[in-house]
């Protein structure tokens, strides 16, 4: 009883584990299912959906629309909030309060009042709904975690190290992208790949937004009711897997760093 | 009246210096400014519309028309109610399952770095591979004839007719699915940073494992434990993917879906902008009620 903690996290963080994966290998089983459209029973194996992953109609035009928007929509909202984050961190400027809480309330607004309230002016302003809209809400609700992460990074740079460039005769500007900049690439890398992937897998924002504008998630959500095509899971599956390599490398890179740090 | 003793160069320096963040801050505050503040404000005038008699469906003029509150408000508290509630289990489930798997990656692993690594690629990457696909997926494998369906009713936790699709608990164990990694990633920043030499002292002062434990790391972690309830509670509450994919019927629906319907089924664009503009209000209250009696500087 005494040492209950001792075999109690083990346990639980390894099933929550389990209860995390568990969807993911289905997806992944599922993608090689001979299963025909709908995809709810398993079938029997076979290699087709991945030899053929725009097998199923509309699957690949919707993977693509969502590629599109989540690049176009991260190069902007990345570019955007890191002006806002080094700004906020490193100058003085009058209305700061109203700065903050405008960046803090789309964090803290439902995902549903978020796209209700663009569908509102987007009807008020007589815009057509489509690619421009969805990007347009991407961009305002990638922005706050792009500006939360980077801030978290410019805050914990020693502007010192800035100072120094200046001592030595570097100019304002040759000091950014000398020093500042580099150290905070990691923070914005991270950023934008969050950004990325908020934006290709976000649904409620999009479906407001989007009129009959096919994303990959609104695509899947409108096909569940009569069944997934298996080449939707090969997608998921083939998503997955790339992100895993980018988080791997990523792990690895950080661990390099590390030791050449150490070992300096 | 203070004297300003800096010379003419430092203020102009100083000036230039002010200038450049301005023009680092204006695009992206622009931006927010005229697609997120103004939005609000539509959306709050929106709330107040009027149909004029004979209007057709979906025809609105502006007004102000309080009533529509009353109205949506004494038709859909239920749903309103629901999801702060279902919201509030699956943030508490999320923290029962998510702080001991962040503890095993950040302290428990510190020392074995490559299954640390392998668990925190298996924590992130959840957020690459499709919301939706996931829990379509939930559903099928919660479905009549899936394995732990079959197994419950051979165990009898469940009776042989009963179901776990299109009920409370498949919606709340897909809300708290889906947004765990939310709540483990925080815990997880805030314990990486956890000193264990503090858990060994208190130990050596005699403090049991438990007391450590409520004494030392669940206070140090406040932060991470802080935000990641927030990260969890807000989108959980907004959410209708989980509740129209894994429960809807009229014990489920959350009100996301309300407003959704609202917006594209009934277009009653007042009703809808009232609820979303209710549904932000209370959250926001919530909120603010939850950063006054538990906040943390370091949120921020």
């Amino acid at each position: 009883m005494k040492n209950i903690g001792r075999w109690l996290i083990p346990v639980v963080g390894g099933a929550a584990f389990i209860y995390l994966l568990v969807p993911i290998a289905y997806i992944f089983v599922f993608s090689f299912n001979d299963g025909g459209r709908a995809n709810l029973q398993w079938q029997g194996f076979t290699l087709d959906n991945w030899l053929n992953p725009c097998g199923a109609p509309a699957v690949c035009e919707s993977l693509v629309h969502s590629l599109q928007i989540g690049s176009v929509a991260t190069i902007i909202a990345t570019a955007l909030g890191t002006g806002i984050a080094i700004g906020l961190v490193r100058y003085k400027f009058r209305f700061r309060k109203l700065t903050d809480v405008l960046i803090i309330l789309p964090l803290a607004t439902p995902e549903v009042v978020l796209g209700a309230s663009l569908l509102a002016q987007f009807l008020n302003l007589g815009w057509e709904l489509g690619y421009t809209t969805i990007v347009i809400a991407h961009v305002v609700f990638c922005m706050s975690f792009v500006i939360v992460t980077v801030r978290a990074r410019v805050s914990s740079l020693d502007s010192r190290l800035e100072e120094a460039a200046a001592d030595l005769y570097a100019s304002p500007r040759a000091a950014f992208w000398k020093i500042t900049f580099p150290l905070l690439l990691p923070g914005i890398v991270a950023a934008a790949l969050l950004s990325f992937a908020m934006s290709f897998d976000d649904f409620i924002i999009t479906n407001f937004n989007s009129g009959s504008f096919q994303t990959f998630p609104k695509f899947i959500y409108v096909s569940a009711t009569r069944g997934i095509p298996p080449q939707a899971n090969v997608i998921g599956s083939a998503m997955f897997i790339v992100a895993l390599l980018v988080v791997i490398i990523g792990q690895v890179l950080s661990y390099r760093k590390k030791k050449q740090l150490e070992n300096a | 009246m203070s004297v300003d003793l800096r010379s003419k160069d430092e203020v102009r320096a100083e000036r230039r210096k002010n200038r450049t963040g301005i023009y680092l801050i204006s695009p992206g505050l622009l931006v927010l400014a005229l697609f997120f503040a103004l939005p609000v404000v539509i959306l709050l005038a929106m709330s107040l519309y009027v149909k004029p008699p004979g209007a057709e469906i979906g025809e609105f003029v502006p007004g102000f028309e309080l009533g529509n509150y009353a109205t949506v408000l004494s038709a859909y508290w239920p749903e309103l109610l629901r999801s702060f509630w279902f919201a509030l289990i699956a943030t508490v489930l999320a923290l029962l399952i998510g702080f001991p798997m962040a503890y095993l990656v950040a302290v428990r692993l510190r020392e074995r770095t490559l299954l640390q690594g392998i668990l925190l690629v298996l924590l992130i990457a959840p957020f690459f591979s499709s919301f939706i696909l996931r829990t379509q997926a939930w559903k099928q494998i919660l479905a009549d004839e899936g394995f732990v369906a079959q197994a419950l009713k051979f165990i009898a936790i469940l009776p042989a007719d009963g179901h776990l699709t299109a009920t409370p608990f498949a919606v709340v164990a897909g809300l708290t699915y889906n947004f765990l990694p939310f709540m483990v990633l925080p815990i997880y920043a805030n314990l990486g940073r956890l000193d264990t030499r503090l858990l060994e002292a208190s130990g050596d002062l005699y403090a049991s494992p438990m007391t450590s434990f409520a004494k030392v790391t669940l206070p140090m972690s406040a932060p991470g434990i802080f935000a990641g309830t927030l990260l969890t509670f807000i989108p959980a509450a907004g959410d209708y993917v989980n509740s129209a994919l894994l429960g809807n019927n009229r014990d489920t629906t959350m009100i996301g879906q309300v407003i959704d319907s609202r917006f594209f089924k009934v277009i009653d664009y007042p009703g809808a902008s009232a609820l979303s503009f209710i549904l932000m209000i209370s959250i926001l209250i919530l909120v603010t009620i939850y950063i006054r009696r538990f906040g943390t500087e370091e949120l921020m």
